[in-house]
């Protein structure tokens, strides 16, 4: 992955740089000693590493405002960081850059039942937004599979997704409002209490922009009453053309499930091995969650065991209690721990329209061939959010390449069949480069002036989102006006 | 048939109609001086040029895929198409745009542009979310000519900044809408209202709130409240032993506030919505009508702040959203945002004369710095001004 060469003239700075942040900051929260940066040289695309100039860890928004505007004026980049859980390289440091942490501002500051709100500093996890009310009966509906760790300033920057979002939708859809820092240091509120913007849809723009747009200190996020109950069934066919018809007609059905998810033979037998939580052997296993009281759960279910039944299922096993429940779970929850018992493996999250289902699969089956190697699928199929793996070993030589280069196949099919690269993970580094598989260069010139509008001088999470050679223009008249 | 636009000459002052995305990036290209962009133009907006750029030739749907809740359709179409078509696989535009026409006077057709670019939706916005929620993709023509796409037609989609949002609610004045793709719904099999009658405003925004906060999935909660009557109502929806069972239990949660009355006649309860979401009570009145966005537990106090003689004497107020949408009535003329200083959130004057628009600005003021990024904004999507000059940012 090429990175553009650091600044000279930045790192020369260091020394300077760093005594101005320690003016403003606590000792402890500014941290300039290679070994003590190790620790963010990368994110959770570990493939991909680079020590920082240093690492600031602000305790408020006043502190991030004075961080930026210092950082601003000296023309460093920064690198804003949640919890370092993207898997798209989305805090990956440039060697001239500062990493700004948001680690240290995780307090809740409202909660609010009447309004159905809470709102909280941006570092905080994103289950413990939900462990914060949970005990009212109250949930925070974005469930992005890292959310133990994962900070909603991160879920924010990538517009983080989860199992649930085909009846919750994504953080966008859950985002009432945002404190947000400028990288000049400007401080700017958006959204609140109230549900729709005064004028443009900022709060709208930001969810999403990797962090180049500003840097989010506080949000305010919408919660949710839990529903009474949840109950999932599992059905296995001998095709994933069928059981993409299965998911189709429950679709068309009626029933909005809060989850289907999807896994191929691949990723059955390796869940199967790991787990041993009793899958049948079959093409293709769909895993359908409906929720409510008991009587609403059956009635909903009634429906979709009967369209499962008329599609032949080569099993259907509907959860009798929560033990069963959670059986049924079991394997899926542990595809991706599965998956790294066998081999490294590469995590994509392109997204399809749920219609051309079986021929993705079909092409990606022809792929993994042509490359000489593995792919198992699990995936949200309700909303056509794909989640290849690809199996590769890290210690043969050139087979990070080789996946890479199958990886890239992948996400262009998923554009040709209608879809984009990311559903939930963010460009990132990851797929700058392929953003012109889905993007004119008009396209990206739109997204670009946003940038141009809110970083003028492109100092915030640089060398992400767009291809360097689309940007390039822009970072170096920015490096040329120091 | 009306003339495409590349054929007529630049500097004629006519009203432009072009017939294909490609017609429009021209028409724009060629453009001297600014245009009011129109699709059915039933809200009656206006700014500083009277030359229409009409987008109703852009019409027809491009794509429709019921087993995956989506839709694709020309900026052009009419509402009433798009609705008409969804039906007849059960399904819907679950944000239910409010219709303009009742309120405003207007006639001619609402188009799907119309109801993107001025983010307009319904009472269900609480639940299933507003209509940027519902928007997956768009195409636009900026302020250069110059066609652009962003989003798509899948409901998971990060891939770049969200210009989706953007463009939702921001009335043309960033590019003109050519296409846009939604996400859809299934229609439930039942719908009932439970209702309250006779609370007041801060008790009705209280039950609201209970049936909101509940785990009941309510999908419409209003309070009318009229001089000599109000009306609380609370919309469930789904299948129908579902609904059956929670209008029971929404009746015991409810009724600490009063006695709760469930209708389940499937006319009158559509017809009921109908009228919250087209806000009825206001239409053929000669007030202005405001609308206020709030968090909803502000709303009652807001309301009973505003000092006497700036309301219409006799007028109704309409919470909509739980009580974070407020539809009232002041006497024509009237600055509501000067009696209300301490809103946190926004009023917008939705019917009043041209001249108290134009004197009090449709749109409320915003703090300078995020003032200043809308301004720049709309200066890079439209440098040299050609789109609906005078709304919002400019």
């Amino acid at each position: 992955m090429e990175m553009p060469a650091p600044d000279p003239l930045v790192l020369l700075k260091k020394a300077s740089l760093v005594a101005t942040l320690k003016d403003v900051l606590p000792s402890d929260a500014v941290i300039s000693d290679p070994v003590e940066t190790r620790a963010y040289e990368c994110d959770a695309l570990t493939a991909y590493r680079c020590p920082p100039l240093c690492v600031v860890l602000p305790s408020s928004t006043e502190e991030v405002s004075q961080v930026l505007r210092i950082c601003h004026d000296m023309n460093v980049p920064v690198v804003p960081r949640g919890s370092g859980t993207s898997l798209a390289g989305g805090a990956l440091p440039t060697e001239d850059s500062v990493i700004l942490g948001i680690a240290r501002m995780n307090a809740v500051l409202e909660t609010d039942y009447d309004n159905r709100l809470i709102r909280v500093q941006a570092g905080r996890t994103n289950l413990s937004v939900t462990g914060a009310v949970e005990a009212d009966g109250f949930f925070y509906a974005p469930d992005p599979s890292s959310q133990l760790a994962c900070a909603i300033a991160g879920n924010i920057a990538m517009n983080s997704g989860g199992a649930h979002c085909l009846k919750y939708g994504v953080t966008t859809n859950n985002l009432l409002g945002v404190t947000m820092v400028q990288m000049d240091g400007t401080v700017i509120e958006l959204g609140g209490g109230h549900l729709d913007p005064a004028g443009y849809d900022l709060l709208g723009l930001i969810c999403g922009s990797e962090g180049q747009l500003g840097v989010v200190t506080e949000a305010t996020l919408r919660i949710l009453r839990k529903p009474e109950g949840a109950r999932p069934v599992l059905m296995g066919y001998d095709s994933s053309i069928v059981a993409g018809q299965v998911v189709s007609d429950i679709i068309k059905a009626g029933v909005l499930p809060v989850a289907i998810e999807f896994m191929d033979r691949p990723c059955i037998e390796a869940c199967e091995a790991f787990a041993k939580a009793g899958y049948p052997m079959c093409e293709a296993l769909l895993i359908v969650e409906v929720e409510g009281s008991e009587a609403e759960i059956d009635e909903q279910l009634g429906i979709i065991t009967e369209i499962a039944r008329s599609h032949n299922p080569v099993e259907l096993r509907e959860a009798r209690d929560a033990d069963e429940a959670g059986r049924i779970w079991l394997g899926r929850k542990s595809a991706f721990g599965a998956m790294g018992q066998i081999n490294d493996y590469m995590c994509l999250d392109g997204t399809i329209p749920v219609s051309s289902l079986a021929f993705v699969l079909g092409r990606i089956t022809e792929l993994s061939k042509e490359f000489g190697l593995d792919v198992a699928n699990v995936f949200h199929a309700g909303d056509g959010n794909m989640h290849p793996l690809i199996l590769f070993d890290a210690n043969v030589d050139g087979q990070l390449e080789t996946c890479e280069a199958l990886g890239a196949e992948i996400l262009k099919l998923c554009v040709e069949a209608g879809g984009c690269l990311t559903g939930e993970h963010g460009v990132g580094i990851e797929k700058r480069d392929l953003m012109d598989v889905q993007f004119a260069p008009e396209d990206l010139e739109a997204q670009m002036a946003v940038k141009d509008v809110f970083d003028p001088k492109w100092l915030l999470n640089p060398a992400k989102v767009f291809p360097l050679a689309v940007s390039q223009d822009r970072r170096s008249a920015s490096i040329a006006a120091q | 048939m009306t003339e495409t636009v590349a054929e007529l000459p630049p500097t004629a002052a006519a009203d432009l109609e072009p017939q294909t995305e490609q017609d429009l990036s021209e028409a724009v290209k060629s453009l001297r001086g600014p245009v009011r962009i129109v699709g059915g133009d039933t809200q009656a907006l206006r700014c500083k040029t009277d030359r229409k750029l009409s987008v109703a030739g852009l019409s027809g749907v491009t794509l429709y895929e019921p087993g995956a809740l989506t839709i694709v359709v020309q900026a052009g179409t009419q509402v009433s198409e798009i609705e008409g078509l969804l039906e007849g696989e059960r399904q819907r535009l679950a944000f239910e745009p409010i219709d303009y026409r009742g309120l405003l006077g207007t006639d001619g057709a609402p188009t799907i542009g119309g109801v993107v670019a001025g983010g307009r939706s319904g009472p269900r916005r609480i639940q299933a979310g507003a209509c940027r929620d519902a928007l997956l993709g768009v195409r636009f023509v900026d302020g250069t000519g110059t066609i652009v796409k962003n989003g798509g037609r899948v409901m998971k989609n990060v891939t770049g900044y969200d210009l989706v949002k953007l463009m939702a609610g921001s009335f043309g004045t960033l590019g003109v809408l050519t296409e846009v793709s939604l996400k859809v719904l299934p229609i439930p099999a039942m719908t009932a209202t439970v209702r309250l009658e006779d609370l007041a405003d801060v008790d009705a925004i209280k039950a609201l709130s209970a049936a909101l906060g509940s785990p009941y999935d309510v999908t419409g909660a209003a309070h009318l409240s009229s001089p000599d009557k109000s009306l609380t109502s609370i919309r469930l929806e789904g299948f129908e032993a579902s609904v059956r069972y929670r209008c029971g239990q929404l009746t015991q949660l409810l009724s600490r506030f009063g006695a709760v009355h469930i209708d389940d006649d499937p006319e009158s309860v559509s017809q009921s919505w109908s009228d919250i979401r087209n806000v009825r009570p206001f239409h053929g009145t000669t007030d202005d009508v405001w609308k206020l966005s709030v968090t909803p537990s502000d709303a009652p106090g807001l309301v009973a702040s505003l000092p006497d003689g700036i309301r219409s004497s006799a007028s109704s107020v309409l919470y909509d959203w739980g009580g974070g949408l407020i539809w009232l009535a002041t006497r024509p003329g009237s600055d509501l945002r000067a009696s209300l200083p301490d809103l946190r959130g926004h009023a917008t004057p939705v019917r009043a004369s041209d001249s108290t628009r134009k004197t009090l600005g449709m749109f409320h003021p915003q703090p300078a710095p995020v003032e200043r990024l809308s301004r720049q904004l709309r200066a890079r999507f439209d440098p040299d001004g050609r789109f609906n000059p005078g709304l919002m940012h400019a």
